[in-house]
């Protein structure tokens, strides 16, 4: 076993991308909510090497969220935010990490995310996410945002797409609604992660 | 040629005073919760009785779905 004191940053982040890897290091990213979309975005963020990651989130580890969130068993009961922290904290020692245990809102999404070079939308209500797009652009009007839209079920990965419109970006079907009683389903909510990583990595690399 | 504007790529007929909310009933968008774009920019969900459309803007309208 290793600890922080025995990794040396030069051996953990070798081989990475010479031109992006710069960028990502130097870079925020905010992530709003930290379910299944946030805990995911996360770990692959913070796996890729992006300097620093600021989460906000007010629930609580539960054991109906295994099927999908990046959280183990030996977590429920935690703020997600607290076991989120730990567990990235155990990929990647040299992450710096904002945890906000919180509810995200109107009034407080321009000071906890202002640092933010990106913002990741990752809530589950379709009304927190039209709060999150109305109040980032209204703040930050050219930062990106990436949302997430359509999600739920199995199967159509070809479906998820991503569209564009000015500074704010939609990743999903854009159709497929929660059935009742239902929870989203970890491939397509890890795809739909995945697809907003990967568009966050590739908004910061485009600087350079 | 009837005056016209672009509904999400799709041309539809436009009229004077023509309201986003207009717009919405005709597309048949029920979707609870949407994100309107008119010429890249963005209508509060208050809004969208009182904001006129221009002719030949472009809408966007985006369907925001729960599930995260």
């Amino acid at each position: 076993m290793k600890s922080r004191s025995d990794i040396k940053p030069s051996d953990y982040f070798c081989e990475r991308d010479p031109l992006a890897f710069p960028l990502w290091q130097k870079a925020v990213i905010g992530i709003a909510g930290a379910g299944g979309l946030g805990s995911n975005a996360a770990m692959l963020l913070a796996r890729s090497g992006i300097g620093k990651l600021i989460i906000a989130d007010f629930d609580h580890v539960s054991i109906s969220n295994l099927n999908r969130q990046f959280f183990n068993l030996d977590q429920i009961g935690l703020p997600k935010t607290k076991a989120l922290e730990i567990n990235l904290t155990r990929i990647n020692p040299f992450i710096a990490l904002e945890m906000h245990q919180k509810r995200v809102t109107r009034n407080n999404i321009p000071t906890l995310f202002k640092e933010a070079d990106l913002m990741i939308e990752a809530f589950d209500k379709d009304s927190e996410k039209l709060i999150l797009i109305e109040t980032w652009q209204q703040h930050f009007p050219k930062k990106a945002l990436i949302i997430a839209s359509g999600l739920a079920g199995y199967g159509r990965s070809e479906d998820i797409k991503i569209q564009q419109e000015g500074s704010l970006y939609i990743v999903g079907d854009q159709c497929s609604a929660l059935t009742p009683g239902i929870a989203p389903i970890a491939p397509r909510v890890m795809i739909v992660a995945a697809m907003q990583a990967n568009l966050a990595l590739q908004i910061i690399a485009s600087k350079h | 040629m009837p005056k016209q504007i672009t509904i999400n790529g799709h041309k539809q007929d436009w009229w004077e005073g023509m309201t986003v909310r207009d717009a919405l009933k005709i597309m048949n968008y029920t979707f609870p919760m949407l994100v309107v774009k008119i010429d890249n920019e963005l209508i509060s969900r208050d809004k969208y009785d009182e904001t006129t459309i221009p002719e030949g803007a472009e809408l966007k309208v985006i369907h925001l779905i729960s599930g995260g």
